[in-house]
């Protein structure tokens, strides 16, 4: 592929044609502050707080969406660019709750984030903030509009990722928001609660109910881990608070990059449950009682062969279990037909 | 040419055969309607069938005199076509007993004649070419406007109407382009891009799948040049879009014109189907077998839909949102197709060009802007209406020989231009030229062609405000600076006007209008500071008067206002006390009375009540005694 060379804060590069700036400035080490943008969804260029200087050109270009070009000289920290993502985050400021003492999200928010590095405090744009109700009325996910920064990643994670379109644009000017059809509750949309559109928000206006309720994010420690739910083998971090996994997290998976379904990701709470089983039972006298593995496995393995002796082996079929991995999968089917002897082996084919 | 020759032969029997016959016309586009042109009609109808009377009964659309509508056209065989203005039903009993039956021109009613090859003219009565109002005109694009049926294939036909789609189709593709090149034709929705460069860029796009699309989401306040030109001419958009689709190589084209304009797509409508039946649009089009086809979308009352790229997602079925350019669309346009995409009045200057010539259209204008431009005049001026004149015209001429004007003898504040992405020309600038870089460089732009009057009465910073909430509220909330920076400068802007300004909030103001430029997504929240700036530019010492002297010079911002009794000439009627609704007046009856300003709600109906001008806006009165100071801050 061609390649083409460009300056960004005087050090030139070389990157294959078709680079944009963003990703020209990021392998040349350099740090671009971006809020709508994200490497696994279309480009929208729509937060304007990734415009650079580029040399000859009138306005300010947003990084995200500019081709790098040949010859190109950018400049990524100069006056006019601090002071429109000073400006551009002093306005996302003025319409914000900032409520980050108690905020779910504190600590992994790329608004604070911001604000912090360009030392933007409370703005000089006093004024209407919006006043929308907590739209809490599901057990997976909070919808805090008033933290909204409309980056619209939401929007195009449930379009792209997720292939369900539930969310768009809603209305005009300042009362824009992000709302699904008809501008009803999640709950009361198609929503599937996969919750990729809350992986991708870079504020607290979606978050985990479970997890942004039970710790601040500095005391969960990651556990990186495939999740038990399917075959598919989904990487995901457990969130442990102490010994206890409070919540689940998208990281970047081999096999499904962050994405997850409503099972991977709220589907946690049997790890803790009471009603969980940790050992076998056996049921002695009508009343289940706990029983060693040897045990168990011993007791099944005389059921089967008495079955086998008694009726044939075609007496035994065998159903296996989505979540069981493709190689647990294979080991039934061969103890099926090498040793119960019969090919009534099925799968139950869905999670 | 076969095909149209003998469509044009037809015709235009017909076109000469109306005039052979008594003919009454009634100006109806929307001006016409809203000014109760249909009331007229109609007795008009029931007033020929109670006498009797045999003449032909059409109508037309606006002429651009749209402060003389309702607009009547009479003629008689032989006779020069006399248009009436401001009629209503209950003159048109009198109006046809003059003229039809009498044969007797009606003076006092009577705005001017249009003459007739052959026909013999009134005395004592204007021709429309002497008409103040049309002299200093140049009318192409505008010239079949009141003048034929919109409606009426016919007559588009017969006034030289599919000739250029004739010529153009024997033309070598490249040679087209070139002729609009030539031409100097630049886009007239605003932005002045060269339109045969834009042609040529369709054209050169690799893809066998091109698009024409006709940009009609006319949405500026004060513009309606668009409306009025598919009102009464949308036969000339069609051609120019069909010639447009054979240069570049398309064969299917959409017009996007908005909802709130149901009678512009109702004739386009009509004339699409006309275009079909008689060959000249759809398959095999005058037999030539280029295809080309044409379908209305309908907008659905979005501002921002008339930015190019959001027009086009629009089209596509989508939220209309602007999109990032490049690519653009001349690359990668509606359904990622390379899309030629012009606005109204460009199509509509495309006949005109190929049928009279590059040279003929370029020696129109100056240097770099070339042809004319349809403008509307709107605003505290005499003359509202629709003028198209020629480039490089001052504005003092479009405002005072052909807009007649300020309303009530008022002195002229500025001319507002370009709509909410436009400026403000003071009044020491009237003299520029009128082209695309002298407007950009006063700091206004050309725009679409609104032109909006603002006289003494009217203040600076409450128009600033004005246009901001515009914008505001047709922002379509995509990027930040608009989204958010147009709400934060509004309320600026509305705690100026109330009073509450701070000196910081003129550097806000700059400094949001300079990161919304600069960063902004596309052209409406690049653009539409432009109205603050170029009024803190023209007219500082307004925006320092309110800020602080919680003054307001023009005398608009009614919080500001603060009303005094002038003792000397009150005469205690108690009148005033009596409408005041915040029980702000007292006074013993027959001695002055007082207002209290702690009450006063500023709501000004003692003004209005009071017989004996006793009641003073204090702060418009100290502002006349105050030395000009424009410019000088």
């Amino acid at each position: 592929m061609a390649e083409i060379t460009l300056s960004i804060n005087n050090v030139n590069i070389t990157v294959p044609q078709g680079t944009t700036v963003l990703e020209a400035a990021g392998q040349a080490g350099v740090f671009i502050p971006t809020f709508c943008h994200d490497p696994e969804l279309t480009n929208f260029g729509a937060c304007r707080m990734c415009v650079v200087e580029i040399e000859g050109l009138r306005s300010l270009s947003a990084s995200c969406v500019t081709n790098a070009t040949e010859g190109m000289v950018v400049h990524t920290d100069s006056p006019a660019v601090q002071e429109a993502r000073k400006t551009i985050l002093e306005l996302l400021l003025a319409n914000h709750p900032l409520d980050c003492l108690t905020c779910g999200r504190s600590g992994d928010c790329r608004l604070q984030d911001y604000a912090y590095l360009y030392g933007v405090k409370t703005g000089s744009f006093e004024g209407e903030r919006h006043s929308y109700p907590l739209e809490d009325d599901n057990p997976f996910i909070v919808r805090d509009l008033n933290k909204c920064i409309l980056c619209g990643k939401c929007v195009r994670a449930c379009a792209e990722i997720q292939g369900n379109s539930i969310l768009d644009f809603a209305y005009r000017g300042f009362d824009v928001k992000v709302a699904p059809a008809m501008d009803v509750s999640l709950k009361a949309s198609d929503c599937v609660f996969c919750g990729n559109c809350v992986a991708m928000c870079p504020v607290g206006a979606l978050q985990e109910k479970g997890l942004r309720s039970a710790a601040p994010t500095w005391e969960v420690r990651k556990v990186k881990t495939t999740c038990p739910y399917c075959g598919t083998g989904c990487s995901f971090e457990l969130n442990v608070k102490g010994n206890k996994v409070v919540g689940v997290t998208s990281c970047d998976g081999d096999v499904n990059g962050r994405t997850l379904c409503v099972k991977g990701r709220f589907g946690y709470g049997f790890i803790h449950h009471p009603d969980r089983l940790t050992t076998p039972l056996i049921k002695k006298n009508g009343v289940f009682k706990e029983a060693s593995w040897e045990e168990a496995i011993k007791l099944v393995a005389q059921k089967l062969g008495r079955i086998k002796a008694k009726h044939s082996s075609d007496a035994l079929a065998v159903l296996s279990s989505a979540r069981c991995t493709n190689e647990e999968n294979y080991l039934l089917q061969k103890f099926t037909r090498a040793v119960l002897g019969t090919n009534n082996i099925d799968h139950c084919a869905r999670l | 040419m076969g095909h149209l020759n003998k469509l044009r032969a037809r015709f235009t029997r017909h076109y000469k055969d109306k005039f052979n016959r008594g003919r009454i016309v009634v100006g109806l586009g929307t001006c016409g309607f809203a000014a109760g042109g249909d009331q007229v009609l109609e007795a008009i109808r029931q007033e020929t069938g109670i006498r009797n009377l045999d003449v032909d009964i059409d109508f037309t659309s606006c002429i651009g005199m749209c402060y003389k509508e309702p607009m009547v056209e009479i003629s008689l065989p032989g006779m020069a076509r006399v248009i009436y203005g401001d009629m209503t039903p209950d003159k048109v009993p009198a109006l046809l007993e003059s003229h039809i039956i009498n044969k007797h021109l009606l003076k006092e009613w009577a705005v001017m004649q249009i003459t007739e090859e052959g026909a013999t003219l009134y005395e004592n009565i204007v021709k429309m070419e002497d008409n103040p109002f049309f002299s200093k005109q140049l009318r192409t694009v505008t010239s079949r406007l009141g003048r034929t049926n919109p409606e009426s294939i016919s007559d588009y036909v017969a006034t030289g109407g599919y000739l250029a789609l004739d010529t153009a189709l024997s033309m070598q593709r490249q040679d087209i382009i070139e002729e609009i090149k030539k031409s100097g034709l630049r886009g007239r929705g605003g932005g002045g891009f060269p339109t045969g460069m834009k042609w040529d860029f369709v054209s050169q796009a690799e893809g066998a799948k091109k698009y024409v699309v006709c940009n009609a989401d006319e949405g500026d306040p004060g513009a309606f040049m668009d409306r009025s030109v598919l009102e009464g001419d949308p036969h000339a958009v069609l051609e120019g879009m069909a010639i447009c689709g054979y240069a570049v190589g398309a064969d299917e084209g959409y017009i996007y014109v908005r909802a709130e304009y149901p009678l512009a797509i109702k004739r386009l409508q009509t004339a699409i189907v006309r275009a079909e039946e008689y060959g000249l649009l759809g398959k095999n089009i005058l037999g030539r077998g280029f295809n080309f086809k044409l379908m209305i979308k309908a907008g659905a009352g979005a501002f921002v839909c008339g930015e190019e790229t959001a027009l086009l997602t629009s089209i596509e079925g989508n939220r209309g949102m602007p999109r990032v350019r490049p690519p653009f669309p001349a690359n990668r346009g509606l359904w990622g197709k390379p899309t030629n995409l012009n606005n109204v009045e460009t199509y509509a200057n495309v006949p005109f060009v190929i049928n009279r010539g590059s040279d003929w259209y370029a020696s129109m204008g100056t240097k770099k802007s070339k042809g004319s431009k349809v403008f509307c005049l709107t605003g505290k001026i005499n003359n509202t209406g629709l003028i198209e004149v020629p480039m490089g015209i001052s504005l003092r001429e479009i405002i005072f020989s052909i807009g007649g004007g300020v309303q009530n003898g008022k002195k002229l504040k500025a001319v507002q231009i370009g709509g909410p992405s436009g400026g403000c020309i003071c009044e020491e600038d009237l003299d520029l030229p009128v082209d695309y870089d002298s407007l950009s460089a006063a700091g206004a732009m050309m725009g679409s062609g609104g032109l909006v009057v603002l006289d003494e009465t009217t203040c600076m910073v409450d128009i600033a405000r004005f246009f901001l909430s515009f914008t505001q509220t047709e922002s379509c909330g995509k990027c930040t600076p608009c989204r958010e920076g147009t709400k934060r400068m509004l309320e600026i802007l509305t705690r100026i006007c109330s009073g509450a300004g701070k000196m910081e909030d003129l550097a806000d103001l700059e400094r949001l209008g300079r990161v919304m430029k600069n960063t902004a997504l596309c052209g409406l929240g690049q653009t539409c500071a432009n109205p603050i700036l170029s009024t803190m530019r023209y007219f500082k010492e307004e925006y320092l008067a309110h800020i602080q002297d919680l003054f307001c010079p023009a005398g608009a911002c009614r919080a500001l206002l603060i009303y005094q009794i002038d003792t000397a000439n009150c005469k205690g009627c108690g009148k005033c006390a009596k409408i005041c609704p915040a029980g702000a007046i007292r006074g013993e009856k027959n001695t002055p009375h007082v207002i209290d300003l702690e009450k006063c709600i500023k709501c000004g109906a003692c003004l209005t009540e009071c017989s004996f001008e006793a009641i003073k806006n204090d702060a418009a009165l100290s502002w006349n005694k105050r030395p000009n100071t424009r410019r000088s801050a």
